[in-house]
């Protein structure tokens, strides 16, 4: 039996999740990562991307959560994201309108910096949209 | 001397006043509650944020090479002031409190021979300032029709603050609001959003020290991330602060203007009495005078 850590998942809006849990899986910008209790502290920003949260029992939550960055630290795991819906709220126009926007950022994207960063946006946002397509 | 019936009228005229204006305290403190609740969602957020940005902060003190938004431009010429306020007005002197207190600011300012450009939040606030420094705004943004503050509408006015700092438009720039502190208190608060002002020294408080931290990606990608969503963070809990102060504040100057027009109520009914009695009494004396004529 895993040990439970404390876990908080907030947006600007609200707080959407405060609750002992026994693993989070996080998407990363440079990689999707498991959290653990006794991790040791760490900080990363979020890509777009499906959350994962074992609670205790096994049972699984997903979220779809959208730039922000997560924070690790010894009282536990910390989510700051600028958008997070549970998944089984979200619905595919939601993401279509995403994926809009996005191709209209690296539309407007000046400079090749802003541009690579707008496509990275871009083509995380295909990606989920693939992975929920498929589940 | 106004007649009786004069008298009636005005007496039926407050009394209705009297009920719009308790009608708008009661919506006032319906709404009070929800904005209040909001700025208390919104609050750990907004904490967090500036948690892990005061740790980062300490790591970069002192460097060159830390980021514009927190560094600044190492001018203060041209001065962005950014004034938000509500987009109704009957709300005591919330609108013009901060008004009031973006207009010292850019007097100040501009006898100190900066550059002042403003940009309004808020249809009252434009209001209060064209007359005198009308050829200062640039922009004026209106929130009307929305029912509550939504992240995406302060994220649009941080894009727009973000696009025009990177253009070079300004040097610094300062958010008026106003800080609810209870329904009776509200005050008007400017703070200095780019460069960031961060307190360097409340960092490190919670499982000891920044140091201890692994970053992915490192730091200064990490901080370059954070800051521009930081901006619009301060944004959106100044719109949640001012949403909350404007109806606390609209509240209990209706709660005033309805104590007041049960004040004037009971001294018109008190004058209306005594005319109507005084007209008995001269007609109780010509009927008498008459009867003891004959």
């Amino acid at each position: 039996m895993a040990d439970l850590f404390q876990f908080e998942l907030v947006s600007p809006e609200r707080q959407l999740l405060s609750e002992q849990v026994l693993e989070v899986i996080v998407p990363g910008t440079e990689g999707e990562f498991g959290v653990l209790k006794n991790h040791s502290p760490f900080m990363s920003t979020i890509k777009p991307g499906i959350l994962k949260v074992r609670k205790e029992g096994g049972t699984l939550d997903e979220y779809f959560v959208r730039g922000g960055f997560a924070d690790v630290a010894n009282t536990g795991l910390t989510i700051l994201a600028e958008q997070a819906t549970p998944v089984s709220e979200i619905s595919a126009d939601d993401l279509a309108t995403q994926i809009k926007n996005a191709e209209e950022d690296v539309a407007d994207a000046k400079g090749d910096d802003a541009k690579q960063k707008a496509e990275q946006a871009l083509s995380h946002l295909r990606d989920v949209a693939e992975a929920l397509k498929a589940a | 001397m106004p007649s009786l019936k004069d008298l009636r009228n005005r007496i039926a005229s407050v009394k209705a006043t009297q009920k719009i204006t308790k009608a708008m305290q009661m919506v006032a403190a319906a709404k009070l509650r929800r904005a209040q609740e909001a700025a208390e969602a919104a609050r750990p957020y907004a904490e967090r944020m500036e948690q892990v940005l005061a740790n980062l902060a300490v790591a970069f003190e002192g460097r060159d090479d830390a980021p514009k938004l927190m560094s600044g431009t190492g001018k203060d010429q041209v001065h962005l002031l950014v004034v938000a306020t509500a987009e109704r007005g009957l709300c005591g002197g919330f609108n013009s409190n901060i008004a009031k207190l973006a207009r010292d600011k850019a007097r100040s300012l501009i006898a100190e021979g900066k550059t002042v450009k403003i940009l309004c939040v808020g249809k009252k606030g434009f209001d209060a300032i064209k007359r005198e420094l009308g050829q200062y705004v640039i922009k004026t943004i209106e929130l009307r029709g929305m029912k509550n503050v939504a992240f995406s509408n302060a994220d649009e006015i941080g894009a727009e603050l973000l696009s025009m700092y990177a253009d070079g438009e300004f040097d610094i720039c300062t958010l008026f609001y106003s800080k609810f502190e209870s329904v009776i208190a509200q005050v008007p608060t400017a703070q200095q959003l780019i460069p960031a002002d961060l307190p360097t020294d409340a960092a490190g408080g919670e499982g000891g020290a920044a140091a201890v931290y692994e970053y992915e990606p490192d730091e200064a990608e990490i901080l370059e991330d954070l800051l521009p969503r930081n901006i619009s963070v301060q944004v959106f809990r100044a719109l949640l602060e001012n949403a909350a102060s404007e109806q606390g504040a609209r509240m209990s100057a209706m709660d005033n203007a309805t104590r007041n027009a049960g004040d004037m109520i009971d001294k018109l009914t008190i004058s209306y009495n005594r005319q109507r009695q005084a007209q008995i009494t001269t007609e109780l004396i010509e009927i008498i005078s008459g009867a003891e004529a004959l």
